[in-house]
């Protein structure tokens, strides 16, 4: 049977990540989960009733569950500290601007050493939260609560620093990451029916950045659009147009993400919609950047 | 070691950290002085951790979190034999190991401190890991007083306590002075020691320059078993030089020749004093 992306649906990220901590943490002992009273948002009711002994609870007290993590890694533990990255994005997005996590990537992205990942379906969740378990330096991984469609047929690799192509097109080319890639697939089908081909790829990781992706996009593609759950300051689309001009790649390009303002607040799907995050806005950037290229 | 043995230690860190703050012309000369008492007690008589144990799992921690006296721990380092002691003359060089806060570049050095507020809940983290596995070794945290205006440390506190973490020893440099000034008058910690009992510490104070006390009250670790251990250290910055005694402009001071000159030879006096 062939394997059609974003066809049917998976679990919410969140769901897979407390299912594969669980997973992992039978498998080692040494494998801890730090809260900070964010077991319940964190889905890892299950996880702590399974293993209560590998669950340490620090309270609502964020900076001492970053250090007290530091620590307990420094002393051979595998440690995942749960806190923004749980309900990223604005996954909380009618909770009001206190809770919508839209700045972590840039902040994030300028202290070294740290991996950056945004998953987009089940599977990269599943392999980012194992991948993290082998690396000896910090990753901080981030991701939602709203059910995601499988992109990838089971068993398909993942890597970190690796994009993943979901489909390929020469018209345009949507680079995005997290919950923004199936926006992104669901405009890139609606083109082609009108004779676009359309390229979408996964960008998983945000650092280090698939360089070679981004510049294999510029060359074959008529046009690059980034789509983020995040602001447009810092994230994705700047580093991609960072590595553009740095590569002297001249080519029409746009940053879909949330702008420079007090935030629009309403569910997530309903803040995408404000803000040209899903299909319909997709394809007007896409279509207004194609056709000022031709035009 | 006898204690005038330690104590005749503690003149010749004084005359080395002055000599490479000196030479570098830069470094945290008072809070520097304030500390390297405690240092040689923990690493001469206490801190079960050598050069050759450094890497071993049921090694002593020690986490140094007010960072910037780090001239006090790169001389007992060296002492204890963690680096040769002439790498200390590239201190505060460009691409020097040695930069002007702790670094884990440096042999004998846990983390990487001097953003305060943070190495005690890092400390928290590795004493908890050793409650976890079972092991015997301790954790020993150095905080500045002015440092403990910083919320973490307190969120820390509350989890140490909430853990039992009777294998964690944070000690106080409570010299009463900062960078601007007095304590007191930046922002109050007074009643420090009820403030810390109230978090769940079992406390003691002591005489932060007086070697039999240090060894005595940090050998009685822990001090109730089921609570995390906190040693307030009664101290004077810019402690043993009659000019840079309790005074904030020796926080980050640098002797100039004349200065240099009379520090060494009240240092030299003392010296005498105790071989005498």
């Amino acid at each position: 049977m062939s394997f059609t992306p974003g066809a049917e649906f998976g679990k919410a990220n969140q769901e897979v990540v407390a299912g594969t901590l669980l997973t992992l943490a039978r498998e080692n002992k040494n494998v801890l989960v730090v809260t900070s009273d964010s077991r319940g948002s964190g889905k890892l009711m299950p996880y702590a009733a399974a293993v209560p002994d590998q669950l340490i609870e620090v309270g609502i007290a964020e900076q001492n569950l970053v250090g007290v993590a530091a620590g307990l890694a420094s002393a051979g533990k595998t440690v995942y500290a749960v806190s923004i990255g749980i309900s990223a994005g604005v996954s909380y997005g009618a909770l009001g601007s206190t809770h919508h996590a839209i700045h972590d990537i840039a902040v994030l992205r300028a202290i070294n050493n740290i991996t950056i990942i945004v998953p987009a379906d089940n599977l990269e969740t599943t392999e980012a939260i194992k991948a993290a378990a082998q690396m000896s330096h910090p990753v901080y991984i981030r991701f939602g609560k709203r059910p995601m469609p499988h992109l990838h047929p089971s068993g398909s690799p993942f890597e970190v620093g690796k994009a993943l192509k979901i489909r390929d097109g020469r018209d345009i080319a949507f680079v995005a990451t997290g919950e923004t890639v199936y926006p992104a697939l669901k405009a890139a089908e609606e083109m082609e029916q009108s004779g676009y081909s359309c390229r979408v790829i996964s960008m998983h990781t945000i650092k280090p950045l698939d360089i070679e992706a981004v510049i294999r996009a510029a060359e074959e593609c008529r046009a690059i659009v980034t789509v983020e759950e995040h602001r447009t300051a810092g994230g994705l689309g700047e580093a991609c147009a960072a590595i553009l001009m740095e590569a002297n790649m001249q080519v029409p390009f746009k940053i879909v993400g949330i702008p420079d303002e007090y935030t629009m607040t309403g569910n997530q799907l309903e803040i995408f919609a404000h803000y040209g995050l899903t299909a319909p806005g997709l394809i007007r950037t896409a279509i207004t950047l194609l056709e000022g290229n031709t035009g | 070691m006898t204690d005038d043995e330690v104590k005749i230690k503690s003149i010749y860190y004084r005359k080395k950290l002055l000599k490479y703050i000196k030479m570098a012309n830069a470094g945290h000369t008072g809070g520097s002085l304030s500390c390297v008492d405690i240092l040689n007690v923990l690493y001469n008589r206490i801190l079960n951790v050598t050069p050759e144990t450094f890497n071993d799992p049921g090694r002593d921690r020690y986490i140094q979190s007010k960072g910037h006296s780090v001239e006090a721990l790169y001389v007992v380092l060296a002492d204890r034999g963690f680096f040769p002691e002439e790498e200390l003359e590239t201190f505060y060089g460009y691409g020097s190991d040695y930069t002007g806060h702790p670094t884990r570049k440096v042999k004998g050095i846990e983390h990487n401190t001097g953003g305060l507020g943070h190495g005690l809940a890092f400390s928290v983290g590795v004493a908890l890991a050793g409650q976890l596995d079972h092991a015997a070794y301790r954790v020993f945290t150095l905080l500045g007083d002015g440092e403990l205006a910083e919320g973490s440390n307190w969120e820390s506190l509350m989890a140490a306590a909430h853990y039992h973490l009777d294998n964690l020893c944070v000690i106080v440099d409570r010299n009463a002075l900062q960078l601007t000034g007095k304590t007191e008058e930046m922002c109050g910690l007074e009643p420090l020691a009820q403030k810390l009992e109230a978090f769940g510490q079992e406390v003691r104070m002591v005489d932060g320059h007086n070697i039999t006390a240090l060894t005595e009250v940090l050998g009685m670790l822990p001090f109730t078993a089921g609570k995390p251990s906190v040693v307030i250290a009664k101290t004077i910055k810019g402690k043993g030089i009659s000019f840079m005694e309790n005074n904030p402009k020796w926080h980050h001071g640098v002797p100039n020749d004349r200065q240099y000159e009379q520090a060494q030879q009240e240092l030299e006096t003392r010296l005498a004093e105790i071989k005498s």
